[in-house]
């Protein structure tokens, strides 16, 4: 996977004179960057897209409280309405030997099933919403979880440098050449087995904390490294040598001159590694290492819907289209976050 | 040159030897479990636990523990799964080694072509709609997940459109080794080509796009249109050359890691019994013996595919071997 080159906040004078002929006085980096941003039209819309998956997904419990439906029960004697006629969730199939029993398909009735049941006779829509908050609760909380590991070796290894930074890069360059696919399998069938402890803290094998942990591990070594380029140069540049000679302590100065500065560079990844979360969780969850039922995901919908795909084939297909718009307007928000971020990109 | 080659190859072995380390501790050195009794697998004997305790050396100090292991995965190669008894593991896993480089050898070929084809295109029309389309789809093939794809795929040719004069030769999902039909073989696999390729056609598409248009505000090119040469010679003999010099890394790295297991997801979906699908199974029935060997033989393969990267491109560009 390509990853962005390191950003650099440009001067506001220089990027005036790229643009409109408008005084650049005053203007910050920031400011500058975020009126970029602002005028891209498709990294506006992309955004608007993100805030909508992300309300809908909010508004689950509204919706299964509005039918008064238990997406997360089996539900296989239930029944619906539909054109004022009570039918079955399962409906008595209608092909092969006539055996069996099959979901009933989407419906425009307003008693649900607007995509229809899964094979525990469970509303697909509604399991959809729900499904989504974990995918992006996962996605959110793995993406954090790696910007700080990441930002934590970085500044370490690139400030320190030394001994430390031998050690740190060496463990860094193992990780970086281990596939992350074999990672997260390695680690998803050691810890999903069983129930470990850490200290006072018990997780269960079910715990979404578990693909949260894993995803935010793997990509460790990605963002850690060019962090860690990005320290080395703000070591040895004139206001960190200053404050060094200031004698100031490290800490401040980890704090107030080198960490302002990485901002850039850790933003640009937030897009990538949400988009990256997500497209991980699902195929972790299709592969049954992910989040284990009753809680969904959209991988695990896929995977639901893989028995039902010939027959009801939108319990596969609607999980799908929200990872791919959702994905989408990520890496559309991520190149756009990357040029606004960076001088050189601009003008392409 | 000679140095820069034997640097690459002890690094390589050190990556190596780093991730064999990583892999015994996620399996074997995990606080709170019994390692035994995970390799033995659901339900297994007290007796058989014990047993395996003894074999591998779980009862001894944890370098002894990483020595057994290595030994039995390849100097004696005789570590044998627990789930379907007495299977032999290692030659489980080279067994399925055609299924998966046929797989991602011709998913490789029409990535390649396709991404040419779509840079090329893309960066030639540059700011007209087809760039703009072009673009579009790309970004939408890098943001399908592939599995998904993989079944909205089965879904059109198996099912829907099978009795179409689209999909009817199709054949029912698979893999079938070409020595036993080359024509079957060929059949089995150019939905799964496709559909694995999509990702790396929009992936590289993009990337080529991208160096083609930096490479055109280059002097060298300047030069060549005043000289008066046509656009397309301009573009296929001097801009597509130096832009794909970053694409051979990539080529590398992303073969290596198909190969290692990133295929794994299209193998599930398309039911090819490659050595990703052997990885799903043995997930299934937490055969742990089946999922140690991939793992460490599939890593061992993308270490090794990385090195012969780097050295190439030492052979390729100057600029690497000062």
């Amino acid at each position: 996977m390509s990853l962005p080159s390191e950003p650099v906040l440009a001067p506001a004078a220089e990027v005036a004179g790229s643009g409109p002929s408008r005084p650049a006085e005053g203007r910050g980096p920031w400011r500058t960057a975020v009126r970029r941003l602002r005028r891209n039209r498709s990294a506006m819309v992309s955004l608007a897209v993100l805030l909508a998956v992300a309300a809908l997904t909010l508004l689950a419990p509204a919706y299964a409280g509005w039918l008064g439906i238990d997406p997360f029960r089996s539900n296989l004697a239930g029944t619906t309405v539909i054109d004022g006629q009570s039918v079955p969730v399962m409906e008595p199939s209608t092909t092969g030997l006539g055996l069996g029993v099959t979901p009933i398909g989407p419906t425009w009735d307003l008693g649900g099933y607007l995509l229809g049941a899964d094979n525990q006779g469970r509303d697909v829509a509604a399991r959809l919403l729900y499904g989504g908050r974990n995918s992006l609760l996962i996605a959110g909380s793995a993406t954090a979880l790696c910007l700080v590991l990441a930002t934590l070796v970085g500044l370490v290894a690139g400030y320190m440098g030394g001994i430390v930074d031998m050690v740190l890069s060496r463990i860094l360059d193992v990780l970086w050449a281990f596939p992350v696919y074999l990672l997260a399998i390695s680690l998803s069938i050691v810890l999903l087995t069983s129930a470990f402890t850490i200290g006072p803290v018990t997780i269960t094998a079910g715990s979404l904390l578990l693909p949260i942990g894993i995803i935010g591990v793997i990509y460790v070594p990605y963002v850690a490294r060019p962090i860690r380029a990005r320290v080395l140069t703000l070591r040895q540049s004139e206001f960190v040598l200053a404050a060094i000679g200031l004698g100031l302590p490290t800490g401040r100065i980890l704090r107030k001159d080198v960490l302002p500065n990485l901002l850039p560079t850790l933003i640009v990844f937030v897009p990538i590694l949400l988009a990256l979360a997500i497209t991980t969780e699902s195929a972790l969850s299709y592969l049954s290492i992910g989040v284990q039922p009753p809680d969904a995901s959209w991988g695990t919908i896929i995977q639901d819907g893989q028995t039902l795909l010939y027959s009801r084939p939108w319990v596969a297909l609607a999980p799908g289209l929200a990872i791919v718009v959702t994905v989408l307007a990520l890496n559309v928000l991520g190149d756009a976050v990357r040029d606004a971020l960076d001088a050189r990109g601009h003008g392409r | 040159m000679l140095a820069t080659i034997a640097a690459r190859l002890g690094q390589m072995a050190f990556v190596m030897f780093g991730i064999s380390v990583l892999v015994f501790l996620i399996f074997f050195a995990t606080p709170g479990s019994d390692p035994a009794a995970r390799i033995a697998g659901r339900n297994a004997s007290p007796e058989t636990v014990e047993q395996i305790r003894h074999d591998f050396g779980f009862d001894r100090a944890l370098p002894v523990q990483y020595a057994v292991m290595m030994k039995r995965l390849f100097v004696t190669r005789d570590l044998t799964s627990f789930v379907n008894r007495g299977q032999k593991v290692i030659p489980e896993v080279l067994d399925a080694i055609p299924a998966t480089l046929s797989l991602v050898g011709g998913a490789a070929v029409l990535w390649v072509l396709g991404s040419l084809a779509v840079g090329v295109a893309a960066a030639a029309l540059r700011d007209t709609v087809v760039d703009r389309g072009l673009m579009i789809l790309t970004l939408i093939g890098i943001s399908a997940p592939v599995f998904w794809l993989g079944e909205v795929m089965n879904l059109l040719s198996q099912s829907r459109y099978h009795d179409t004069w689209l999909f009817s030769w199709v054949p029912g999902l698979g893999y079938v080794p070409l020595s036993e039909s080359v024509g079957g073989w060929f059949k089995a696999l150019v939905i799964p080509w496709i559909t694995l390729a999509v990702l790396y056609i929009g992936i590289y598409g993009r990337v080529l796009r991208a160096n083609l248009i930096e490479a055109y505000s280059e002097d060298y090119i300047r030069t060549a249109r005043a000289k008066g040469l046509s656009p397309a010679r301009i573009m296929l003999r001097h801009a597509l050359r130096t832009s794909l010099l970053p694409f051979v890394t990539m080529f590398g790295l992303d073969f290596g890691a198909l190969v290692g297991g990133a295929a794994l997801l299209t193998e599930v979906v398309f039911g090819l019994n490659g050595v990703g699908r052997l990885t799903f199974h043995a997930l299934q029935n937490l055969d742990l013996p089946v999922i140690l060997a991939t793992v460490i033989y599939a890593s061992f393969f993308v270490v090794a595919a990385n090195a012969v990267v780097d050295m190439l491109y030492a052979v390729i560009d100057p600029r690497v071997r000062a």
